[in-house]
C-alpha cells in the first residue's frame, strides 16, 4: 500500500484541491449562504405581514347627505365625494405629487395642493403646478341599505358616476 | 496651600488603585505624556503628537471639533428627553406638549437639542467647506472624506428621523412627503416606503420606526464612524497642516 507510485495530491495542481483550499472555500461558502439568509430573514421580518390601518372601504352616508353639484372632502378618509348634475363620483383627495392632503376652493371652483401649489379641476384634471397624473377616480357604489361606500384602494380607469 | 495641593494630587496618583488604572506613572516627560494619550482607549484614536501649526484656530476653525461636541450634546440631552417620551400614538405629541409646559426644565432640554441639531448640521457643512478649500482631502486623506461623506448621511438621517418624533402637523406632512419622495426611487421605490414606514402611510408604526432608528441605530453608527473618522486623521499623518508646511510620509 506504501509503496503506491502514484503521488499524493500537490497544493500546487490545478485539479486537485489541498486541505486548507477546501476548508476554505467551504467556510466562505457557507458564511456567503449565511449572509443571503440573513438578509432573506431580516426583508422577511422588516416586513410586517398584518397592518393595523384603517379599512380601504369608506362608509360614504346616504346621497342626500350632498347637496347638487356640490365637492364635499372628509379630511379623515381623504376623499372626496362629487355630486353633480348627473350623479356621485369620489375622487382621491390625496395629491400624486409628494401625498399631501388637497383641500377644494369653493370661490375657485377647484382642488389645490397646499404643499407645492399643484391645482385639478373638480373631476380630478390637473390644471397647474407639479403633480405628475391627475387626481384619480375611486370606486363607488350604493349598498344594500342605500349608503354611498368608497374604495380607496381601487381606482378606476373609467370614469363612471353613480346614479341615484 | 498650593504646595500641600501638589503633594495631596502627587499622593493620589503615586496610590496603588490609581497606578492600577493609569499606567503611564507620573512625570512630566515627553515619554509619559505621550504614554498617558497612547495607553487611553479614547486618547489613543488621537496622535501623541501633533504639529503646532494644526492646532491654531486658523488651521482647522477647530469645525470638526464643534461638531462633535454638538454631537455630543444631543447624545445628553436625547437621553434625558427619551425619558419622558413614548413613542405610540397620540401619547407622542403629548409627551412633547408635556416636555414644553410640565417636566422642570423639559423645554430647556428640547430646545437645546433642536438647536443643536440644527447647529450640528450647520457645522458638518461648514467643516466640510473648511476641508475642500483647504485641500485637506486629498491623497493620503481621501479614504477619510468619503468617511465624512457617510457621517454627513448618518446626520442628515437623525435629523430627518427626529423631525417625525413631536408628532404634530408640521412632522406628520414632512414626514408623508419625505417618505413618497423615497418612493421615487426606481424599480424598488414602494417597497422602501414600505419597509421604511412599517406599512403603507405615517402611522404608528412609522413613528415607532423612524424612534428606534433615531435613538439607537443611527447614533450607533454616528458613534462607529465618528471613531473611525478620528483614528484615520492619526494614520493619514495628522491634521493637515496646510499648502507652506512640508509633510512627511504617512504614519
Amino acid at each position: 500500500m506504501s509503496d503506491d507510485p502514484k503521488p499524493t495530491a500537490s497544493p500546487d495542481s490545478p485539479e486537485e484541491m489541498s486541505r486548507r483550499k477546501f476548508f476554505v472555500k467551504m467556510g466562505v461558502g457557507s458564511i456567503a449562504v449565511a449572509a443571503v439568509g440573513t438578509a432573506a430573514f431580516g426583508y422577511e421580518f422588516l416586513s410586517p405581514n398584518v397592518l393595523y390601518e384603517p379599512s380601504p372601504i369608506v362608509d360614504a352616508g346616504k346621497p342626500d347627505r350632498y347637496a347638487p353639484d356640490s365637492v364635499t372632502l372628509d379630511p379623515q378618509t381623504a376623499i372626496y365625494v362629487v355630486r353633480t348634475g348627473e350623479g356621485f363620483f369620489a375622487l382621491s383627495a390625496i395629491c400624486t405629487h409628494l401625498g399631501c392632503l388637497t383641500a377644494y376652493k369653493p370661490d375657485l371652483g377647484i382642488i389645490a395642493c397646499p404643499c407645492h401649489g399643484s391645482k385639478f379641476k373638480k373631476d380630478g384634471v390637473k390644471i397647474e403646478g407639479p403633480a405628475p397624473r391627475p387626481l384619480p377616480w375611486l370606486r363607488m357604489w350604493l349598498n344594500d341599505d342605500g349608503n354611498l361606500l368608497v374604495d380607496r384602494s381601487n381606482a378606476i380607469a373609467i370614469k363612471q358616476l353613480v346614479r341615484v | 496651600m498650593a504646595k500641600t495641593i501638589d503633594h495631596l494630587v502627587g499622593q493620589v496618583r503615586e496610590n496603588r488603585v490609581w497606578r492600577s488604572i493609569f499606567r503611564s506613572g507620573t512625570g512630566d516627560s515627553n515619554l509619559h505624556r505621550a504614554l498617558f494619550v497612547q495607553q487611553n482607549v479614547f486618547l489613543h484614536l488621537f496622535s501623541i503628537k501633533a504639529r503646532k501649526r494644526t492646532l491654531e484656530f486658523s488651521a482647522t476653525w477647530y469645525l470638526g471639533a464643534l461638531t462633535f461636541g454638538t454631537f455630543l450634546i444631543l447624545v445628553i440631552t436625547g437621553v434625558l428627553l427619551m425619558l419622558y417620551y413614548h413613542p405610540s400614538v397620540p401619547q407622542a405629541y403629548a409627551d412633547m406638549k408635556d416636555l414644553q409646559f410640565v417636566v422642570s426644565s423639559g423645554v430647556f432640554l428640547r430646545n437645546l437639542h433642536r438647536w443643536s441639531a440644527h447647529a450640528m448640521v450647520f457645522l458638518v457643512f461648514a467643516h466640510m467647506f473648511k476641508v475642500f478649500y483647504r485641500g485637506a482631502y486629498r491623497p493620503p486623506r481621501e479614504f477619510n472624506w468619503i468617511i465624512g461623506v457617510v457621517l454627513l448621511l448618518v446626520t442628515l438621517l437623525l435629523s430627518y428621523t427626529g423631525y417625525l418624533l413631536p408628532w404634530d402637523q408640521l412632522a406628520f406632512w414632512a414626514v408623508t412627503v419625505g417618505s413618497n419622495i423615497a418612493s421615487a426611487v426606481p424599480v424598488m421605490g414602494s417597497k422602501i416606503r414600505f419597509l421604511l414606514l412599517g406599512g403603507t402611510a405615517v402611522n404608528a408604526n412609522a413613528l415607532l420606526r423612524f424612534y428606534v432608528l433615531h435613538c439607537v441605530i443611527l447614533p450607533l453608527f454616528a458613534v462607529i464612524f465618528i471613531a473611525v473618522h478620528f483614528w484615520r486623521i492619526r494614520k493619514d499623518g495628522g491634521i493637515y497642516p496646510g499648502e507652506s508646511s512640508a509633510e512627511g510620509g504617512a504614519k
